[in-house]
């Protein structure tokens, strides 16, 4: 028998944690199978957030940090000036990167750290059981929004990537979805982009946002979600490339 | 023979920092340290150096954690409220443990304060700071010298035991001037080597530096096991001196640049014949309790004096365990018991008994 | 209490821009280079932003308690603010330097010694009106005998900056003239 798709060496063999449907068993294969594929598991280390993906570490098998909530950037910076020859990436959720840790975050694209940063976004808190984060989307329901999110009492979504874009200190920033199976290989060009140019020591931080679904916390079937991300999430994050200097 | 140089402890101990090998430097500008960043912005990237200006005293402390995670050599220096917002890294860093020395010269609080010296961080520096219950081995130098001298022990000690080393000054100690000799240092260590760094998983299994660990048992044997790097730390590593405790009628106990203050009131009591001495306790965790605790076998009376309202105190109290008077002078805030005040002090005690 | 060893304690003080960080310091250089044991401490941070500054310099042959200095045997007084805070701490029978081109205040205290020098005068007939705290140390110097003026001289390239080193031989001459004066004035 020919085995046409096997499992990427970097992503353990173990079941994970992660809910039904949820986005970041998505977003981990695709962070291995860009490692593997530009053959850098021996000097890549990974930063796990505080969030639902603070076990990341029992799933991708490269050296790994866990940190404190937000302080990543801050920790790739530490490890990246003393070790410029290592890739370090982050793996950041929405309250990681944009609530907590949106001062670590805007300061390490302010100087202008050659680091890697994938964020994920599910436009809700899923670890402390489904709270309004800085990117829930208006008139969404959430623990801590029982009435929808209103602009009046919690104020609008909050567009890092856009901020961060306009940024010098970014070199490529790109929103990506898991939404469907075209976006799924889309995201995955976009993480091999962003660590490649990291690799080539481009002289900025590269980003790649990605819209992932929480089916849980949103109270939809995984389905539901994706298409939720489709028809409803994109209004507030449009999926693009918002930066790219690489090309110039 | 070296020669000795004029040089401000916060210049000397970051020159110091640098020859013991320190590979990274991170901070935030605060009164009354900021002569540390400024001479390691220029004197790291000379050496090749890492050198960052954070954003803050979080980020400081994080990316002291990122470099030490990935087994380098690496500091931060702040002063009081800096320190304060240092506080959830240095939890951290006990949780992975990651060696990491920590500066803290001190100025007066609580809140903004003020500028001026002051002995006020100790419950902070001695109980942890953070959450959890962890323990930092605190260096108390009373002199620009020992300043630099406890640099060179910080490291080796903090990679020795793998904890945070707090080097707990004050703002005298950071901007004054005194003569000091550079290469003078305590004989080094044997170090384990750093095979838990994150290097990247070259040939070998996976490393990871972690703080959390939800599985039933585990977090407790976790525990267990910094329990007994603890009690090493404490069997191991306690530093203090004393003068005239064999005679002695009053003990004064003081530790930094206080302990100065202190030395010299007690050499006048004992030229108007009083039989005073001291003891200075130099690390502050592990704490001298069973140093102080023997003085305490004989009758006398004890005084604690710090540039605080009374937080050392608690530890000498602790030591004497009852079996002596333990009183108190100090003063916070910006003023500073002169030898005049505390030489006052003795003479109050010594009032003969009619 | 009987003080048989040295034990001097010394306030430098005047405006933000007089010199009296580097004075100090100066002080300080002298006295390590002597073989005294010395504590040197500036005033920092907001103080020197609110107009004044001083630094404390502590001379001795025994250990030095602490780099603070309350009441000083010894006062180099460089403007009238200072004159006001500080000369009435002065330790009796002690010393003030007073800049006398700048404070003309009438010195009001008996118990202590007064030497009046126009260090900003002197400064000024060199050419280099920020030697004026050079004058003073001069006469300083001068006065107390503690430590010799051309030592002053020789110390100063430790505590300049480098690109200060220029100012050297205007700085040494201020010196010399202000222990001048003194000798001329007060011997």
């Amino acid at each position: 028998m020919q085995t046409i798709f096997e499992r990427t060496p970097t992503l353990k063999d173990c079941p994970t944690h992660y809910c039904p449907g949820c986005g970041h068993g998505i977003a981990h294969r695709l962070i291995s199978e860009v490692i593997d594929e530009l053959d850098i598991t021996s000097r890549t280390i990974g930063i796990a957030p505080v969030g639902c993906a603070v076990l990341a570490y029992n799933y991708l098998d490269v050296d790994m940090i866990e940190v404190a909530h937000g302080r990543a950037p801050a920790v790739a910076t530490g490890m990246k000036r003393v070790h410029p020859d290592k890739i370090i990436f982050s793996y950041q959720g929405d309250g990681d990167l944009a609530s907590i840790g949106a001062g670590e975050i805007l300061h390490a694209v302010h100087r202008a750290e050659h680091i890697t940063v994938i964020f994920i976004n599910n436009a809700v808190y899923g670890m402390t059981g489904g709270q309004m984060a800085p990117t829930t989307v208006e008139k969404q329901i959430t623990q801590t929004t029982p009435r929808g999110r209103d602009h009046n009492n919690e104020g609008f979504p909050l567009q890092v990537s856009e901020i961060l874009a306009v940024m010098p200190g970014t070199i490529y920033v790109e929103r990506c979805s898991v939404s469907n199976p075209g976006q799924v290989r889309h995201t995955k060009k976009s993480i091999k982009h962003a660590f490649e140019l990291q690799m080539k020591n481009a002289p900025g931080l590269s980003l790649v946002e990605i819209l992932s679904p929480c089916p849980t916390y949103w109270r939809m079937s995984p389905s539901q979600a994706m298409e939720w991300i489709e028809e409803v999430m994109v209004k507030s994050f449009p999926l693009c490339c918002l930066k790219d200097l690489s090309q110039s | 023979m070296s020669e000795k140089i004029l040089m401000c402890g916060n210049e000397a101990m970051a020159e110091a920092a640098i020859r013991a090998g320190m590979d990274a430097y991170f901070g935030y500008p605060i009164t009354p340290q900021n002569e540390v960043t400024a001479y390691m912005a220029r004197r790291m990237p000379e050496e090749g150096r890492v050198f960052v200006q954070s954003e803050s005293e979080i980020a400081a402390i994080n990316m002291v954690f990122g470099a030490s995670a990935v087994g380098a050599r690496t500091m931060t220096s702040s002063s009081s409220p800096g320190i304060s917002l240092m506080q959830e890294g240095i939890s951290y860093l006990a949780g992975a443990r990651l060696p990491a020395v920590v500066v803290n010269i001190m100025r007066g609080g609580p809140g903004l304060g003020n500028i001026a010296p002051s002995q006020s961080d100790y419950f902070q520096a001695t109980r942890g700071g953070g959450h959890g219950d962890y323990r930092t081995i605190v260096l108390a130098p009373a002199s620009v010298q020992e300043l630099v001298e406890m640099m060179y022990l910080a490291f080796d000690l903090a990679d020795l035991y793998r904890v945070t080393v707090v080097i707990l000054g004050d703002g005298f100690l950071g901007q004054m001037m005194e003569p000091v000799d550079l290469d003078k240092r305590p004989a080094p260590r044997d170090l384990p080597v750093k095979d838990w760094a994150l290097t990247g998983a070259d040939g070998r299994k996976q490393n990871i530096v972690r703080s959390l660990w939800l599985q039933d048992g585990v977090l407790e044997e976790i525990n267990l096991e910094l329990q007994a790097t603890y009690r090493q730390i404490e069997a191991n590593e306690v530093l203090c001196e004393h003068y005239g405790t064999e005679d002695a009628d009053f003990v004064l106990v003081s530790y930094g640049i206080m302990s100065r203050i202190v030395r010299s009131a007690v050499r006048k009591a004992r030229c108007e014949g009083i039989k005073a001495g001291w003891i200075r306790p130099i690390t502050l965790w592990p704490f001298p309790y069973e140093q102080i605790n023997a003085v305490a076998d004989e009758p006398r009376i004890f005084l604690t004096v710090e540039m605080s309202y009374g937080q050392m105190l608690d530890d000498v109290k602790l030591a004497v365990a009852g079996k002596c008077p333990v009183l108190f002078y100090g003063r916070a805030g910006g003023a500073v018991p002169t030898v005049e005040e505390v030489l006052g002090q003795i003479k109050k005690l010594a009032v003969p008994v009619a | 209490m009987i003080e048989t060893s040295l034990y001097e304690q010394v306030i430098i003080a005047g405006f933000g821009g007089q010199g009296v960080i580097l004075a100090g310091k100066l002080l300080a250089q002298m006295a390590m280079t002597a073989g005294h044991e010395v504590t040197y401490m500036p005033s920092y941070g907001a103080e020197v932003r609110g107009g004044t500054a001083n630094s404390m310099v502590v001379i001795a042959d025994e250990p030095i308690a602490a780099p603070l200095v309350t009441i000083p045997d010894v006062a180099i007084i460089l403007n009238a603010a200072s004159f006001h805070k500080f000369t009435p701490h002065l330790k009796t029978g002690g010393l003030l330097i007073l800049n006398s081109s700048m404070v003309q205040e009438t010195v009001e205290r008996d118990d202590i010694e007064v030497v009046a020098v126009p260090v900003d005068d002197i400064a000024n007939n060199l050419d280099s009106p920020r030697s004026a705290n050079m004058a003073a140390i001069g006469a300083y110097l001068q006065k107390h005998g503690l430590m010799n003026p051309d030592l002053a001289a020789q110390c100063l390239p430790d505590v300049l900056a480098q690109r200060y080193h220029k100012t050297i031989p205007v700085n040494t001459q201020a010196i010399q003239k202000g222990a001048e004066y003194v000798r001329e004035h007060y011997s």
